[in-house]
């Protein structure tokens, strides 16, 4: 089986253990300062993508970003932790945030340019939990998807998954070139040492503005925020003597 | 709880008769045996390799233990101001000069800034001196002070006290800054000069040359179990050597802590003195923010005994912010006392509750902070290495600034080391450079006649007059005196000396957070935004595992449970039987070196977790 070249899409998110706030104008959320990361989804795709290349089944890992200048910083993060190659698909700062679709277009395109064999993805992303890019981008190069992925095999000119759905375990065989996205069980990623952070700044990391990939302006993005807000606080829970003042108080709460 | 592997039985024989001795025997647990020969009735806390060594762990048999190393010119420990205004000069000199030098600044918080945490009123001579063109470089300095106003505080009112020209708390010409912020923008000057900055990598080691000086340090290793064995991601740190270390770690540090008794740094000053200080951000109401104003109390709700007092700055920033805290000293004697609810019971006073009110807290954290002045400060130096800013303790404890002495520090020190780089008949004793002309030049500069001007103003409290007698002897002696008396006051000793016995002390009635102005401590940690790697052993060490309940719970009713701001320690009823366990949620923590300064036993010793874990602070 001649060694495959795969591309693995990264994005930079808000670290999951910081309290998020509403920004002034309830458009978005205060990013400014905040401690942002990799995604954790998209360290497992990345690690799987290492671990082919490490057992010989994978030739060379891209690793790409469709974001802002400052997603430089998980793809040097990504670097370190296996990758050969990185490419950025730059947008302004200042813009309305990039959703789904717009992701898949530009991931759509790269593959175009990078001729891969299989793109990894995480499932989801931790700030919208859209769960969409991986699905929107396999349906726009028309190949296989194997999403939810918690096992990976490859074979000759296919690949073989298994897929953690909420009945049970699921074990496809896609023929390559494939989508995949990855699920939390697949792996437990590396982590990034000082010396591969030091050598990771000589890997190559190419900055793409968005509209020279598309080769023309993006297209607006067709969903927009209309209101953020945080969640109600949470009411005091009251206590109740016996199941008739429980029906009592449900019916006054006009319940039932 | 079961003793799983005894990496060396003499010592685990040794650690049971010990706790055999202190517990009583009626008390003991009929379960508590262990597979192992020798038995220890003390549940097993710590499992850290600073503890217990891996070389004798059965469980570390056969895997390789090598380091990779890299060679720097300078290598400096630690991020903050000090950190970075030393690695800056470097560059600067180097630039000067058309020299090559390599410097390497290791940083355990992920980012810079993220661990950094002060009021802060920043006094920007150092910054002067550092970049004149700072204000065309667009540092962060966005709230100069134009109000200044202090008050001691009685249970339900404020007393003025009017701050004339010539006080040390006189902010004319400061700015107010989120500290966290500028030391990202001073990260973005230093690695536009060439800095090597590696955040997310702590110094976990100092690393010696055979003729006994420092060569360097090396970075955490990662990959351990909490339970000490290694991980399949198992990896160990990088060795950074220099001919130079410059240790910049704050407050308290604990390579630092390693420092001072091998090199016997402190045989010739006083032992050094801590405030905790706890600090909150909050948005508020726009009528009653005043971008600019400065406060300070004194007074309730501590006593005149306790040093401590509070805070409260109105930030210029897009929103209505203001930073507000409280620090407590931590030669406090009252076991029962707990600096995080007197902060939140403080900010119910009638002066200081309305200007929170139908506000919205956004961020909370807290951190040590140096109060022993000159006479606290070591040695600043040694073979291989220096000590600069927080790490020895340069803070001006009446001006409540430290930051313009820790930078300059770093100047002087990077200064000093450049000299001594660039010399080519240099000849040194030791392969890793002493570097003396950095603490003469310090004693000669302005850092050293500020400290000695207000040197006795932080111990002048320890009367029986208290803080009242501090302001008293700071109307005399400072402000007329100028600190020119001949004489220079002692502290009463170590911090962690201060506390009594819990029977000879009275518990304090805190009132019950009102989740409105005042709040409960998990929730506060949880803004903190702190984290770490669950599986990993716990960084909090203790030297003895059965003296927590045995000593601190016995005799000082567990006062860690009180003094850490981010519910570190808990003691928790035992699964059977009588009795308690210290519970470390190792996770929780803040950084701030409380537990390590205040343990009365002192058997806490905090080491470093995996880098990148910590806490998240944005602008603190």
């Amino acid at each position: 089986m001649a060694p495959l070249k795969v591309l693995v899409g990264v994005k930079r998110v808000i670290d999951f253990a910081v309290k998020v706030r509403v920004a002034p104008g309830g458009q978005g959320v205060q990013e400014q300062g905040v401690k942002h990361s990799l995604n954790p989804f998209c360290e497992i795709a990345l690690e799987e993508a290492v671990r082919l290349r490490e057992k010989g089944d994978a030739a060379e890992v891209v690793v790409a970003s469709v974001g802002t200048r400052q997603s430089q910083e998980v793809l040097r993060t990504a670097l370190a932790l296996g990758a050969d190659r990185a490419v950025l698909v730059e947008v302004p700062p200042g813009g309305p945030a990039l959703g789904p679709r717009e992701v898949a277009a530009a991931l759509s395109r790269l593959v175009a340019r990078e001729s891969p064999h299989l793109v990894l993805l995480g499932k989801q992303a931790i700030d919208d939990d859209c769960n969409q890019t991986g699905q929107l981008l396999a349906a726009a190069l028309d190949w296989a998807q194997g999403t939810f992925v918690s096992r990976l095999a490859l074979e000759a000119g296919a690949v073989r998954v298994q897929r953690e759905l909420d009945g049970g375990l699921e074990t496809l065989r896609l023929r390559l070139p494939a989508v995949l996205s990855a699920d939390l069980r697949l792996n437990q990623p590396r982590y990034a040492s000082l010396p591969s952070i030091m050598k990771a700044k000589k890997k190559p990391l190419e900055l793409l503005p968005l509209p020279e990939l598309l080769g023309c302006p993006p297209a607006p993005p067709r969903l927009r925020v209309l209101r953020l807000e945080e969640p109600p606080g949470r009411q005091g829970g009251q206590r109740v003597e016996n199941v008739a003042a429980l029906l009592e108080r449900l019916a006054a709460a006009g319940r039932i | 709880m079961l003793l799983f592997c005894c990496p060396s039985s003499s010592r685990a024989a040794h650690q049971c008769f010990r706790a055999l001795k202190l517990i009583n025997r009626d008390c003991l647990p009929s379960l508590r045996i262990s597979r192992c020969a020798s038995t220890a009735s003390v549940p097993r806390i710590t499992t850290h390799y600073t503890i217990y060594p891996r070389d004798k762990d059965k469980r570390w048999e056969g895997v390789s233990m090598e380091r990779f190393a890299e060679e720097a010119d300078v290598v400096i420990v630690g991020g903050g101001p000090a950190g970075l205004s030393a690695a800056i000069r470097l560059k600067q000199l180097a630039a000067e000069h058309n020299k090559e030098i390599r410097v390497c600044l290791v940083e355990k918080a992920s980012q810079i800034g993220a661990h950094t945490l002060s009021g802060a009123c920043l006094e920007p001579r150092s910054l002067e001196e550092l970049f004149p063109d700072w204000k065309e470089r667009g540092a962060p300095l966005n709230t100069p002070v134009t109000e200044d106003k202090f008050g001691i505080l009685t249970e339900k009112s404020r007393i003025p006290v009017p701050i004339i020209p010539g006080l040390p708390m006189v902010n004319h010409g400061n700015y107010i800054v989120r500290l966290g912020h500028f030391v990202s923008w001073l990260g973005e000057q230093a690695e536009a000069l060439g800095v090597e900055i590696y955040p997310g990598y702590a110094a976990a080691e100092v690393l010696f040359h055979e003729d006994g000086s420092v060569k360097g340090i090396a970075t955490n290793d990662v990959g351990i179990q909490k339970d000490g064995a290694p991980k399949a991601t198992f990896e160990r740190g990088l060795e950074l050597h220099g001919k130079v270390t410059v240790f910049a770690e704050g407050c308290h540090g604990h390579l630092a802590k390693q420092m001072y008794k091998k090199y016997n740094l402190r045989e010739n000053c006083q032992p050094q003195s801590y405030g905790i200080g706890l600090k909150e951000l909050w948005t508020i109401d726009e009528k009653k923010w005043k971008p600019g104003r400065v406060e300070h109390t004194v007074g309730w709700p501590l006593d005149r005994h306790t040093y401590g007092g509070s805070f409260l700055y109105h930030l210029n920033e897009s929103e209505p912010l203001v930073a507000l805290g409280f620090v407590v000293g931590l030669d406090y004697q009252n076991p029962y006392l707990n600096p995080f609810r007197e902060f939140q019971r403080w900010k119910h006073h009638p002066t200081v509750q309305p200007t929170l009110e139908g506000g919205t807290r956004i961020a909370y954290g807290a951190r040590a902070l140096n109060e022993g002045g000159l006479q606290s400060i070591p040695k600043l130096t040694f073979p291989g290495g220096v000590l600069i800013g927080c790490s020895p303790g340069l803070m001006n404890v009446p001006k409540i600034k430290g930051t313009h002495t820790a930078m300059k520090s770093g100047m002087l020190a990077s200064e000093a080391i450049f000299n001594q780089l660039i010399n080519e008949n240099l000849q040194s004793k030791t392969k890793g450079l002493h570097v003396q002309e950095y603490e003469e030049n310090l004693k000669k500069s302005w850092v050293w006649k500020e400290l000695y001007a207000v040197r006795n103003i932080r111990p002048s409290c320890h009367s029986i007059l208290g803080v009242y007698g501090g302001m008293i002897y700071t109307g005399i002696f400072y402000w007329l005196l100028r600190g020119m008396e001949p004489w220079t006051l002692k502290h009463p000793g170590p911090d962690f000396a201060q506390l009594k016995p819990a029977k000879d002390c009275t518990p304090i009635e805190y009132p019950k957070p009102d989740g409105k102005i005042s709040f409960d401590l998990l929730s506060s940690v949880a803004l903190s935004g702190t984290n770490h790697e669950h599986d990993q052993p716990a960084h909090l060490t203790l030297k003895d595992d059965s003296v927590p309940v045995s000593r601190n719970l016995a005799v000082f009713d567990g006062p860690e449970q009180r003094f850490c701001p981010a519910g570190v320690y808990e003691y928790v009823p035992l699964e059977t039987g009588e009795g308690s366990r210290l519970q470390i949620n190792a996770q929780n923590c803040v950084h701030c070196k409380t537990c390590d300064i205040k343990d009365p036993s002192q058997n806490i010793n905090w080491v470093v977790p995996e880098g990148g874990g910590g806490p998240a602070y944005n602008g603190m």
